[in-house]
């Protein structure tokens, strides 16, 4: 036997070439500069200004911090479907602490009503996170019936806090600063807000132990366990995150729309889902990228918004993306069985 | 492994009379194993005879019913698997315990990562660079021919693949380690590298426990061979002085062997 092939320092980039080609969000992300380009061919006054970039970056930044979320769990070949109706808990509970705590200081401008509804909010996501961890690693039920009965309980429950209608009157020292206010009033706030939940968590995903052991659950539960890998608590902290980020989503929606918007978040989880999975995450587990979530994420809000530019019928974004979502798990398929048989 | 033939050393891991019932069937029937140190020993047996449950005991992943377990000469009660990996003894299943999306130089520390020093290894940061030096080191080692330890284990041979589990016992092993069928789903040059990897591994000093149905593989690379037949050690042979057609009698009970031959 011979001694191992020593990685050349010259190989090195065509090495990451060839891994990049390999990479699915790679070919996501041209596909998504191709729609780019061509809407921008077709009406670059209207599609390709700062203004309109910014509009779809908004439209995009709460869907991502959602996304990363169910990137995380789609990594342990999960699935979480509360993402909406956690995101719609979480902004009730949000409001309803901020306003409690603004009658209670008597000044509805309080920062600190802000952050405490802020602070109520993340809880409230996390703990319906930990409420689907538990339940799909201890109690053993499958993360799909785990997460649609928590869907439904938890849009339930804001409901019921409610009756139904949304809560108003948030102040405007959250709309008119993380809602719509912008860096040197160029850069929205909220858009800055999901990049740096981006990048952290694309630095858990690749560069920590946690991002490790997602992908090791994710890519074998049983190996991961008999290697002394904590599988359940694991689990319950990504749902946890999950749980969390969808919390902050929701306090950053409130913030966005001066109010909650309980019937505005019914498709979020499939939306997620179909991002995260346009990018280049396995739903089988083991292999994901918070990178092509990011294009993934941008891909059907860049469809909607040109469709309506060049004055097709925005429907038709729904109908693209179904499409583009069916072929990108047959490829992910494809390729599992090609490797499978060696 | 001469100087350590039974008789002439202290065994490493002995099991003496040990039982294991599964409601009215008893697997185990006071059976008795010895390892002694460096030398590769395989335990066979025909379907049924107990080869699997003594393993899962001896890994920690069972525990026994009576009898004692010595390691080192002390008795020894282990809960879990984890217990006895603790001690220094890795076992290697048949379904190998990889992670496949995960690279070969990943799986190798799997739950056992080496974390960046003080402030970025308190966020959790792995020291990537460093575990990837240290698998080449220890793959090279060993043997493991691999292009790349960054590739996915799932894009490996099977024949590597079991490689990198072999490899991945030895590094966390400072006693021994235990293969439960290795080959079994190999063809003749995987077997042959596998093969040269247990041997590899016996003269670093580890002793290794080779579980195998394949009768040619257990003569090629074994020092002692020990036999159970329905639940009880039934023959112990020192290789070098028996046939295949030896064994074949031992673990089907058509010839009745007193103690070691």
């Amino acid at each position: 036997m011979t001694t191992l092939d020593t990685p050349q320092d010259g190989n090195r980039l065509i090495r990451l070439l060839k891994l990049a080609g390999k990479q699915s969000s790679i070919w996501i992300l041209l596909a998504f500069i191709l729609i780019a380009l061509i809407f921008t061919v077709m009406r670059p006054e209207a599609f390709a200004t700062q203004f309109n970039w910014t509009n779809i970056a908004i439209n995009a930044s709460i869907l991502l911090i959602l996304a990363v979320g169910q990137t995380f769990v789609i990594a342990t070949s999960g699935i979480d479907l509360s993402v909406g109706s956690v995101l719609v808990f979480a902004s009730v509970i949000a409001t309803q602490s901020t306003l409690t705590l603004g009658e209670l200081l008597g000044d509805p401008e309080s920062v600190v009503a802000v952050v405490g509804g802020l602070i109520a909010g993340l809880i409230a996501g996390a703990l319906w996170g930990v409420f689907n961890g538990v339940l799909i690693a201890v109690a053993k039920v499958p993360p799909l019936i785990v997460t649609l009965g928590s869907m439904g309980m938890a849009m339930g429950f804001a409901q019921i806090i409610t009756g139904g209608n949304d809560l108003r009157g948030l102040p405007t020292s959250l709309t008119q600063t993380v809602g719509s206010g912008r860096l040197f009033g160029v850069i929205p706030y909220l858009v800055i807000i999901a990049a740096l939940i981006a990048v952290l968590s694309a630095l858990v995903l690749n560069t920590t132990r946690f991002g490790r052991y997602t992908l090791a659950i994710g890519s074998d539960e049983e190996a991961s366990r008999r290697n002394g890998l904590p599988v359940r608590l694991h689990l319950i902290k990504v749902y946890a995150l999950s749980g969390l980020l969808a919390g902050l989503a929701g306090w950053l929606s409130v913030a966005r729309f001066g109010a909650t918007t309980i019937n505005g978040h019914s498709a979020e989880n499939l939306d997620t889902i179909a991002a995260v999975v346009l990018g280049g995450t396995s739903l089988f587990g083991g292999v994901a990228s918070i990178f092509g979530t990011v294009v993934g994420v941008f891909i059907p809000t860049v469809l909607k918004n040109g469709f309506t530019i060049i004055g097709i019928e925005p429907f038709w974004q729904n109908v693209a993306v179904g499409a583009v979502l069916i072929a990108a798990v047959y490829y992910d398929q494809r390729r599992r069985k090609a490797r499978s048989r060696r | 492994m001469a100087e350590t033939a039974p008789g002439t050393a202290k065994p490493l891991l002995e099991a003496r009379g040990v039982v294991k019932r599964y409601g009215h069937v008893e697997a185990l029937g006071g059976a008795d194993f010895t390892v002694y140190p460096g030398e590769v020993v395989s335990l066979i047996g025909d379907n049924g005879a107990g080869k699997s449950t003594l393993v899962k005991i001896l890994s920690g992943a069972v525990q026994r019913d009576g009898g004692e377990l010595l390691l080192d000469g002390e008795e020894i009660h282990p809960k879990s698997p984890v217990d006895v990996q603790n001690l220094g003894i890795e076992t290697v299943y048949q379904d190998l315990a990889l992670a496949p999306e995960l690279s070969a130089s990943a799986n190798l520390y799997l739950g056992r990562e080496l974390m960046k020093p003080a402030p970025l290894g308190w966020f959790g940061a792995l020291d990537n660079k460093r575990m990837l030096a240290e698998a080449m080191q220890n793959f090279t080692r060993l043997g493991v021919n691999l292009r790349d330890p960054r590739t996915a284990v799932a894009n490996l041979s099977g024949g590597q693949r079991q490689s990198v589990a072999v490899a991945r016992a030895a590094v966390w092993a400072t006693k021994l380690i235990m293969l439960d069928e290795p080959t079994a789903a190999l063809g003749v040059e995987q077997t042959r590298r596998v093969l040269d990897l247990i041997r590899r591994v016996s003269e670093s000093g580890i002793a290794v426990v080779l579980i195998s149905h394949n009768m040619p593989d257990v003569l090629a690379v074994s020092d002692r061979i020990e036999v159970l037949r329905l639940g009880k050690r039934v023959a112990q042979f020192t290789a070098g002085h028996v046939k295949s057609d030896d064994l074949i009698s031992a673990m089907t009970g058509a010839a009745t062997f007193e103690g070691t031959k």
